[in-house]
C-alpha cells in the first residue's frame, strides 16, 4: 500500500518535473540562506560554540542565562518592545491613513504626493545618520536645540542623543519618518482596485460619509493587503538596531538604545559566543512569529 | 468619481486634505532638504552659529573633497561606488529572473509539495536576515565564498517578498491562457518563455524597486561577508565614517546624497507600474 502510494507520488513528481526545475534556482538559494540558517540557529542555541572549538551541547543553559541572569538582555528586550509597540502600530496606521488620504485626491496629483511620502523609506537609515546627528546634536549647534532655544521653549540645549530619556523616542521618530514603505504602496494599490460598484451599493444602503465608507466597505475589502502590510510592519519594527547604533552609538549610554538585534550582534560579532547569540535569535524569531500569527488571526479573510 | 459621490461637501474636504498632505509632505521633506543643503554647503557655513538650514553659497567643494580625499587613501570612493553598483545590478537582475521562473509553476501548476513551499514562503515574509547573521556567515564561509562578489550577491537573492509579489500577480492571469497553450501542444518550457514571462513583466518594476532599495542600502552583507577594503560597498563605507563630527559632515552629506539619488530616480521611473502589482500583494489565508 505504502509502496503503491509512493510510486504514485513519484509518478506525479516526474510529471511535474519542469515545475520543480523552474522552481529550483530560487528554492536552492532559499534553502541555503533562509531555511538552513534558521534551523542551524535553533540547533546552535542549545550549544556552547565559539567558532574555534566544535559546539558542545549545553541544553537549556543559554535560555536560562538569557532570561534569568542577563539583565542587559532584559533591557534590550524592553527597549525593543517599547519601540515595536509604538512604531509598529503607529507606522501602520500612518501608512494606511496617508494612502487613504492620497486616494481621496484627484488622480493627477497622486503620483506627486505618493513620491513625497514614500521617498524617506528609500533612504538608508545608517547613511542618513549624517542628518540626524546634526539635527538632534546635543549642543546648541544642533538644529532642533537651536530652534527650540530661539523659540523660547528651552533655555539649555537638550542632550537628545545622550540623555537616557530621549534616545528611544529619537529612534522612534526617525523610524516613523521612514515607515511609509512597502505596506504604504500595498495600501495605495489596494484602494485603487476596490470595485467602485461596492461604493454605489453602499450609498443606497445609507452610507453618508467618507468615514462610514472607509469603515464598512474599504477596510473589509482591503483585508489581504492589510495583512501583508501588518506582517512587514511587525518584522520591520522588531529588527530595530542599526538606527539606534548610528545615532546613539554602541553601546548607547546606560544601554538606553540597546535592542535585541544589537545584543545579538554584541555576542555574535564581538564576543564570539555563537551559541548564546543563537539563543537570542531564537527568542527574536518566536517573538516575530508569534505576533505575525496574531496578525494572521486578526486580518484573516477566511470565510468572507 | 469622488466628485459624483460626495458632491455636497467635496470642495471643502478635498481642499483640507490637499492642504494637510502638502503641510505634512513639506515637513517630511525637511531632513532630505537638509541633506541636499548640507551637501552643497561650503565649509564655513557648516560652522555658523546659530546654524542655518539652507545653503547660501552652494558649492561642489564637498563632492570634490570626497573624491580627492578618498583618492589619496588606498581605496578611492569610486571603488565603493563601483562595488555597490555591480552588486546591486546583478542582484536585481537575478532576483527578477529567478522570481519569474519560480512564480509560474507556483501559481499555475499543481505539483506535489506546492502548498507547503508556498506556505514556507509566506512564513518567510516574517524573516529578517539580521536575526540569522551567524549561520548565514557559516554557510557563506562553508561554501568558500568569503570576500567575493558572490557572497554579497547570493544571500540577497533569497528574497521571498519578490517571489511572493510575482506569484500573487501571476494568480490573476486567467488559467485559460495556459490551457489554450497546452491544447495547442506547447511544452511547459515554451509556455514559460512565450506566455508566462511576458505576462509577468508588469510586476518586474515593483520587484526591481524593492530589491534595489534593499541591496543598495545594505551595509550588513559587506560587513559580514567581506574582509578586504576593496570589496566593501558604499553604504558600508558610510556606516564607518558617520559620527566623525561636524568637520566631515559636508563630505558625508555629499556621499549620502550620492547614495540616495539612484533609489529615488528608480522609484520615480517605475512608479506607475508599481501600483498595478502591489494591488495583488494581499495575503488571502
Amino acid at each position: 500500500m505504502i509502496a503503491y502510494r509512493f510510486k504514485n507520488l513519484m509518478k506525479e513528481v516526474w510529471r511535474w518535473r519542469v515545475s520543480y526545475l523552474l522552481l529550483s534556482p530560487f528554492f536552492i538559494l532559499f534553502a541555503l540562506f533562509i531555511i538552513i540558517p534558521t534551523v542551524t540557529s535553533t540547533a546552535l542555541s542549545f550549544t556552547y560554540y565559539n567558532i574555534l572549538q566544535p559546539p558542545h551541547w549545553v541544553g537549556w543553559q543559554n535560555f536560562k542565562t538569557l532570561l534569568v541572569d542577563d539583565e542587559i538582555f532584559i533591557t534590550s528586550l524592553m527597549n525593543t518592545l517599547y519601540f515595536a509597540l509604538i512604531t509598529g502600530p503607529v507606522g501602520y496606521v500612518l501608512a494606511f491613513l496617508f494612502a487613504w488620504l492620497i486616494h481621496q485626491i484627484p488622480k493627477r496629483f497622486r503620483t506627486f504626493y505618493t513620491t513625497i511620502f514614500y521617498v524617506p523609506s528609500l533612504t538608508s537609515g545608517v547613511a542618513m545618520a549624517v542628518v540626524w546627528l546634526v539635527l538632534f546634536a546635543n549642543d546648541s549647534y544642533g538644529y532642533l536645540n537651536s530652534f527650540l532655544i530661539q523659540a523660547g521653549v528651552i533655555d539649555e540645549p537638550v542632550q537628545w542623543l545622550q540623555n537616557v530619556k530621549y534616545i528611544m523616542p529619537v529612534v522612534i521618530i526617525i523610524s516613523l519618518w521612514m515607515s511609509l514603505g512597502t505596506g504604504f504602496l500595498a495600501f495605495l494599490a489596494g484602494f485603487e482596485t476596490i470595485n467602485t460598484e461596492l461604493y454605489d451599493a453602499g450609498k443606497v444602503d445609507g452610507i453618508r460619509s467618507r468615514f462610514q465608507e472607509l469603515w464598512y466597505i474599504t477596510i473589509p475589502a482591503m483585508k489581504p493587503q492589510m495583512l501583508f502590510g501588518a506582517i512587514l510592519s511587525v518584522v520591520g519594527s522588531f529588527k530595530v538596531g542599526e538606527i539606534s547604533k548610528a545615532v546613539a552609538g554602541f553601546p548607547s549610554p546606560l544601554y538606553a538604545g540597546h535592542t535585541v538585534v544589537l545584543h545579538l550582534q554584541d555576542y555574535a560579532v564581538l564576543r564570539y559566543e555563537m551559541g548564546y547569540a543563537a539563543a537570542i535569535s531564537v527568542v527574536l524569531f518566536i517573538l516575530i512569529y508569534g505576533i505575525g500569527k496574531l496578525c494572521f488571526a486578526v486580518f484573516s479573510s477566511k470565510g468572507e | 468619481m469622488l466628485k459624483k459621490r460626495f458632491k455636497f461637501k467635496k470642495d471643502y474636504s478635498l481642499f483640507f486634505i490637499i492642504l494637510f498632505l502638502s503641510g505634512l509632505g513639506l515637513f517630511m521633506m525637511l531632513p532630505l532638504v537638509f541633506l541636499v543643503s548640507t551637501a552643497f554647503k561650503p565649509s564655513e557655513e557648516l560652522f555658523i552659529y546659530p546654524p542655518r538650514f539652507f545653503v547660501e553659497n552652494p558649492t561642489l567643494q564637498n563632492f570634490k573633497d570626497l573624491f580627492l580625499a578618498m583618492a589619496g587613501d588606498q581605496i578611492p570612493l569610486s571603488r565603493y561606488f563601483f562595488n555597490s553598483l555591480l552588486v546591486s545590478c546583478i542582484t536585481v537582475f537575478f532576483t527578477v529572473l529567478l522570481g519569474s521562473l519560480a512564480c509560474y509553476p507556483l501559481s499555475k501548476h499543481k505539483f506535489p509539495g506546492k502548498d507547503q513551499i508556498f506556505g514556507l514562503i509566506i512564513v518567510s515574509l516574517m524573516f529578517a536576515p539580521e536575526v540569522v547573521e551567524i549561520p548565514r556567515y557559516l554557510v557563506v564561509s562553508y561554501l568558500g565564498l568569503m570576500d567575493t562578489y558572490s557572497a554579497l550577491i547570493l544571500p540577497s537573492l533569497a528574497f521571498p517578498i519578490g517571489l511572493f509579489l510575482m506569484k500573487q500577480f501571476m494568480d490573476q492571469v486567467p488559467d485559460e491562457i495556459f490551457e489554450a497553450g497546452r491544447i495547442d501542444g506547447a511544452s511547459e518550457w515554451t509556455m514559460m518563455w512565450r506566455l508566462a514571462l511576458p505576462l509577468i513583466r508588469p510586476a518586474w518594476a515593483t520587484v526591481v524597486i524593492l530589491a534595489f532599495t534593499a541591496i543598495w542600502n545594505d551595509a550588513g552583507s559587506s560587513a559580514l561577508f567581506t574582509q578586504s577594503e576593496e570589496m566593501k560597498t558604499l553604504p558600508y563605507y558610510l556606516s564607518t565614517v558617520n559620527g566623525q563630527g561636524v568637520a566631515r559632515a559636508g563630505a558625508n552629506a555629499a556621499a549620502t546624497f550620492i547614495l540616495t539619488v539612484p533609489t529615488v530616480l528608480i522609484f520615480i521611473l517605475f512608479q506607475r507600474q508599481v501600483l498595478s502589482t502591489m494591488a495583488h500583494s494581499g495575503i488571502k489565508s
